[in-house]
């Protein structure tokens, strides 16, 4: 059998045939999806986000009774439909402000996914492909990153650094990198001895290339659901940070704050820390739910907590 | 296996070693300490002797020293709010009331998680299987620190079942056990349940069904066994969870731990107490991670081939 080596020519036609074929299996895909938690996802988290200004006839910060209005109970306990879930203890209007803090709760953990999936893609590609010392060195650095327990290193970095959305977002990177890292390198031991490798190499291919090209599309579906299940455990430890106070500062509309006010307030005013939890807990359970039903598809021997 | 557990045990100093390395250059991030020390008047040979006598005029290099000969002799600092005991003796006095608190929520998790993992494979597909796995997914979604505060709402305000907070009897124990636990049950729930279904259906099972050994045996004995290798692959993950849910848990119930202890910490900034206990969680968690290792290999020969 005659083995060709040359790579398809690239030309503008053929990347855009092969564009629109990648479209049309999203799509598909997409059609495909479980109902349930799309439905819960875009209930709680995607509409509120891209509508919040449209849905909210209050902004997230503003007490529209003034001080008066404070801890109005939920409408069906006693209060009026001008506060469904009622206020907090400055009079804010809950339900507002859980919309906006959907926002909050996406950028941290897109952001955050995205600069930790970077850094440890990387580093786990490079580790899995070269192997030998920097595989070794690389290794190590990720068994040092996962014996730090989480929160103190988290409670550490705030207290140098300032409890804040940067904050946030290098504890989220400082905690997520290996996890990629290390599933990222034993993925690339797999795929790197694959005969299509070796073919790519005889071909001329550089060593970036074969990486970028031929070993990264092959571990992308492992990624997906990785970052998928990731979204959940982010949203969480977010939220946790806020809560003790080492993440996002006041008065931003975060969920883990929102329940922090109502902490204090528990005994007059369940609301006010009952609404924004069940907001943090439906949406990881969404993103749950979607992380499991995607490794069934995708990646079924991907087992994880 | 000897081989093993030394090549184990080098890995587990290294990160230890590094975590000094981190926790020390931290330290150094948070700016001149004798600027804090002195007041506004002081002269520069206030500074200068205060440098001197704190060491800070040395290199960085020796000053790691210093700081790693005081670890090795047990000195982890000192501590602002707590200048009598030392960081050291500040974690040590709170660490029992942790211990026990992860305990009890790991006996809780075990407790329920595998019974009910088991029963959800056994009966697979069935209405009971679809609603653990639901709870389950629900255990791993909810946030424990709101669960502590609604828990404590209900069973606490509303009923007045239980005490809110603080220690004392047993009755102290129930919420903050499954608050901490939550996470726990649900991940063991669900790691044994996909483990039991690998092992129901392998050969040795059948071979066992065949040979006419009850299925009660099969089930709780033969699959058990097995499938129980599965969850303590993940008990470095499950510690990392207690040992984080602790700080949330601990300061919503006013749980005298090293958690709380802490969450004040950093409230109060003091600084190096909150060096201490990185260093001694991270000491407690790369040993567990050993000797979760070692049990593991000691368990499971393919291991202890493959790597030596």
């Amino acid at each position: 059998m005659a083995v060709e080596l040359r790579p398809a020519p690239e030309t503008t036609l053929n990347k855009a045939s092969q564009a629109a074929v990648r479209a049309l299996r999203l799509m598909g895909m997409a059609r495909r999806l479980p109902k349930f938690p799309v439905f819960l996802l875009l209930l709680v988290l995607v509409i509120p986000a891209i509508f919040a200004e449209v849905i909210t006839p209050y902004g997230p910060l503003d007490s529209p009774q003034g001080i008066r209005g404070r801890l109005e109970p939920p409408v069906f306990a006693g209060g009026t439909w001008q506060h469904i879930l009622g206020t907090d203890l400055t009079g804010r209007d809950i339900l507002t402000r859980i919309i906006y803090g959907s926002r909050v709760s996406i950028t941290i953990a897109g952001i955050g996914i995205a600069i930790a999936g970077t850094i440890g893609v990387t580093l786990g590609i490079i580790a899995g492909y070269y192997g030998g010392l920097v595989d070794s060195v690389i290794m190590r650095l990720v068994d040092i990153s996962l014996s730090i327990p989480p929160v103190l290193l988290a409670l550490t970095l705030a207290t140098v650094l300032d409890p804040s959305f940067r904050t946030v977002i290098i504890v989220v990177g400082a905690l997520l990198w290996s996890i990629y890292c290390r599933q990222v390198r034993g993925d690339t031991l797999s795929v790197r001895t694959q005969d299509y490798i070796s073919r790519a190499r005889v071909s001329g291919a550089s060593d970036v290339r074969i990486m970028l090209r031929h070993v990264l599309p092959n571990i992308t579906n492992t990624l997906i659901v990785l970052a998928t299940l990731q979204v959940g455990f982010v949203i969480l430890l977010e939220a946790g940070l806020s809560f003790l106070g080492v993440g996002l500062s006041r008065p931003t509309p975060a969920w883990g704050l929102m329940v922090a006010d109502g902490r204090e307030v528990i005994i007059r005013a369940w609301w006010v820390a009952l609404w924004p939890g069940l907001a943090i807990m439906l949406t990881v359970f969404g993103f749950n739910l979607l992380g499991d039903w995607l490794r069934d598809r995708l990646d079924p021997r991907l087992r994880q907590l | 296996m000897q081989r093993y557990i030394a090549i184990r045990f080098a890995q587990g100093l290294i990160a230890l070693l590094a975590v000094t390395i981190i926790v020390f250059g931290l330290s150094r991030l948070t700016g001149d300490p004798s600027t804090m020390i002195l007041g506004l008047d002081a002269t520069a040979e206030d500074y200068e002797r205060l440098q001197q006598r704190l060491g800070l005029d040395r290199p960085l290099v020796v000053q790691y020293g210093v700081y790693m000969g005081n670890v090795l002799q047990g000195d982890l600092g000192e501590s602002i709010k707590y200048p009598e005991l030392g960081a050291g003796g500040a974690v040590i006095r709170r660490l029992p009331a942790t211990l026990y608190l992860a305990g009890v929520s790991l006996l809780l998790a075990i407790g329920i998680g595998v019974p009910l993992g088991v029963l959800s494979a056994v009966r697979r597909d069935t209405p009971f299987d679809s609603s653990s796995k639901v709870l389950a997914l629900l255990g791993q979604s909810v946030p424990n620190f709101w669960m502590g505060l609604m828990m404590m709402w209900i069973f606490a305000v509303q009923l007045g079942w239980l005490p809110t907070s603080g220690t004392g009897g047993i009755k102290h124990f129930i919420m903050p056990a499954i608050t901490l636990g939550s996470f726990q049950i649900a991940a063991i729930t669900r790691l044994v349940r996909s483990a039991m279904l690998e092992t129901l259906d392998s050969e040795y099972v059948k071979l066992a069904r065949i040979k006419g050994v009850s299925e009660w045996k099969v089930v709780w004995k033969h699959c058990l066994r097995n499938a129980a290798l599965t969850p303590l692959t993940y008990f470095g993950v499950i510690a990392a969870v207690t040992l984080t849910g602790s700080v949330t848990t601990e300061t919503v119930f006013n749980w005298p731990g090293t958690g709380l202890l802490a969450f004040q910490s950093v409230l109060s900034r003091d600084f190096e107490l909150i060096q201490a206990l990185v260093l001694v969680f991270s000491g407690i968690f790369v040993f567990s991670s050993f000797v979760v290792d070692i049990l593991y290999a000691y368990l499971d020969p393919r291991i202890r081939y493959a790597s030596s």
